[in-house]
């Protein structure tokens, strides 16, 4: 199938579950509602025509200041017929929650853990959201736009070896 | 006296109840292990010295690489990532670079391209020859290792020759890269190959066909392809259970489609395969590095527009224009227009994407990484399941964690 039809054909093989589909910068995206997640992916991977048999990434971007404040981001691609794909949610700050896709692809087990750690977005039904970059005492979620650059959470108190040196005198 | 025997009596009865062979025992190794090149922590439930589950717990070199990028302009994000993967920076610079300018729409001259594919073929064999040495060092070949690190030195001394660093290159830029090649540089990867071959040679005499080397690598830490492709594995870990995936040749980047170089596969997905998969492609890379000095056209190295690239240095001194591009340039960044763009290129390790999302100032506004080895990290655990302590090692080497691009 040649790269230009696939929105089309997604469009009509999964008609009424898209809200919004663009391609720039060679790049085919489809927006989806949260409720429509599961059976989409699904779809996506089973469907023959599709055939998106990996799950590249997994990630968020937090537009602060904004409503919907939280983008969800898959990035697809099929061996088969060697075509990539974009899918997104949206979600608000109140409700940043999402379904899990880890009973789809293996790999959506850490890249969600990673979302989870990284934005605080929890995936409903993931079989083990624990945080993944950060240690499980670190509060907050730092690739959130509100979290300070420059904030510092060390779990042993920093000492200035100037003023307290190991060895005194 | 009777009251005394009880309790011993009773001990030697719980002793001889206990079974010690049937013991299922947790095992912590790491965050720092001495026969780990890599900072991870496996929580290991062991039945003697079976692993009956690997828990893999990464992020002990997290440094906000994505946030740290975020602060920066655009092109202050080249250094940070020469740090992701530090076994070959050149593929990181240039991948960064090429997704930059998806976004901007624009296209480098030939010239700069082929320059680009050098390099990043030159970073994946030094990589190659890191996870190769390596490995073979940790199975007990410390000769072998240091063979394999003789040539990897003569390839440093190449890329120092164009960058002038070792590792920390930042040798790409949006629109182009830093400086052209040296004069004679042609002549010195000839000369740095011919000694290369006769390393490789040796080293392929050394470990391809060496019983012990064979007995730790084969059968050892395989994966279905059906499961590597669930989890995500692309690169060496992938094309070893035999799916000739490459990006490369799948979606073209860089003016890939120009060179021929085949893709070679393995059949088990085991250690062994990897081991091959990643020496040969040390010979098809450097194939695709004669073929692009053989046709490299002279001309530009980077794009000629005052937006995007510094001007040269006498425009900079010599008027008024020059000097004002070039600190608007340094000073607020290259402004890229409002968008997002994923780009994956093929990384030493598999697909190292980028996707990044600009909001229209001189700064990213969000950078994410897709790094191939974080997903094989999070296969590790599916490939260790039924082997053996020692076989940690051997995969651990082959699976080729690199911290720095892992944790981020």
């Amino acid at each position: 199938m040649a790269e230009a039809d696939i929105l089309s054909h997604i469009e009509t093989a999964l008609s009424g579950t898209i809200q919004e589909q663009h391609s720039s910068h060679g790049n085919d995206t489809i927006v989806i509602d949260r409720d429509d997640l599961p059976t989409v992916l699904s779809q996506l991977k089973e469907h023959p025509d599709f055939a998106f048999n990996l799950l590249l990434d997994i990630t968020g971007v937090d537009f602060f200041g904004k409503e919907p404040r939280f983008e969800v981001v898959y990035h697809l691609y099929s061996l088969t017929h060697n075509h990539r794909l974009r899918v997104k949610v949206r979600l608000t700050e109140e409700s940043a929650q999402l379904p899990s896709a880890a009973s789809v692809w293996k790999s959506a087990d850490w890249l969600e853990r990673e979302v989870w750690d990284m934005f605080g977005i929890k995936f409903t039904d993931h079989p083990d959201l624990r945080r993944i970059l950060m240690y499980e005492e670190f509060r907050g979620h730092p690739l959130r736009k509100d979290y300070p650059v420059n904030k510092r959470q060390p779990l042993v108190e920093e000492r200035d070896p100037i003023t307290n040196p190991w060895h005194k005198g | 006296m009777a009251e005394a025997a009880a309790p011993l009596l009773g001990a030697q009865k719980d002793v001889a109840e206990h079974d010690p062979t049937s013991e299922i025992m947790e095992l912590q190794m790491g965050p720092s292990h001495p026969a780990t090149h890599g900072t991870i922590k496996l929580n290991l439930t062991l039945d003697g010295e079976k692993i009956l589950n690997c828990d893999v717990e990464i992020g002990y070199l997290h440094r906000g690489f994505e946030k740290m990028c975020e602060q920066r302009t655009w092109n202050h994000c080249i250094p940070y990532t020469d740090r992701l993967n530090y076994a070959s920076p050149l593929i990181n610079n240039v991948a960064f670079a090429i997704t930059a300018e998806q976004l901007l729409d624009v296209e480098v001259p030939e010239r700069c391209q082929y320059i680009r594919v050098i390099m990043s073929e030159i970073s994946r064999i030094t990589d190659h020859l890191t996870c190769l040495g390596m490995a073979a060092t940790e199975a007990g070949a410390i000769s072998v290792g240091f063979y394999l690190m003789e040539a990897r030195e003569t390839l440093y001394d190449l890329v120092t020759a164009v960058t002038g660093a070792r590792l920390t290159v930042s040798y790409a830029r949006v629109g182009g890269v830093m400086h052209d090649l040296p004069h004679d540089f042609a002549e010195r990867v000839r000369t740095a190959f011919t000694d290369m071959r006769r390393i490789l040679s040796d080293c392929d005499k050394l470990l391809s066909k060496n019983r012990i080397f064979i007995d730790r690598m084969s059968g050892v830490g395989a994966i279905s392809p059906e499961d590597a492709i669930s989890y995500g594995l692309t690169g060496p870990l992938l094309r070893a259970t035999g799916v000739p995936y490459d990006v490369r040749k799948a979606q073209p980047y860089s003016g890939y489609d120009r060179f021929e170089f085949d893709i070679p596969t393995g059949t088990q997905g085991d250690n062994y395969d990897r081991f091959s998969v990643r020496f040969e492609e040390i010979r098809q890379s450097m194939r695709i590095i004669e073929q692009a000095l053989n046709g490299i056209p002279s001309g530009p190295i980077r794009i000629d527009d005052p937006q995007i690239t510094l001007p040269e240095k006498k425009q900079v001194y010599g008027n008024i224009e020059g000097l004002m591009n070039h600190f608007k340039l340094v000073i607020e960044g290259v402004k890229i227009p409002p968008g997002e763009a994923f780009l994956s290129v093929e990384g030493a390790n598999g697909e190292l994407g980028f996707y990044l999302v600009s909001d229209g100032s001189g700064r990213p506004y969000r950078v994410r990484v897709r790094p191939p080895c974080f997903f094989g990290m999070a296969a590790l655990g599916e490939m260790l399941r039924g082997c053996l302590i020692s076989d940690i090692i051997t995969t651990f080497g082959m699976v080729n964690m690199i911290g720095g691009e892992c944790d981020r």
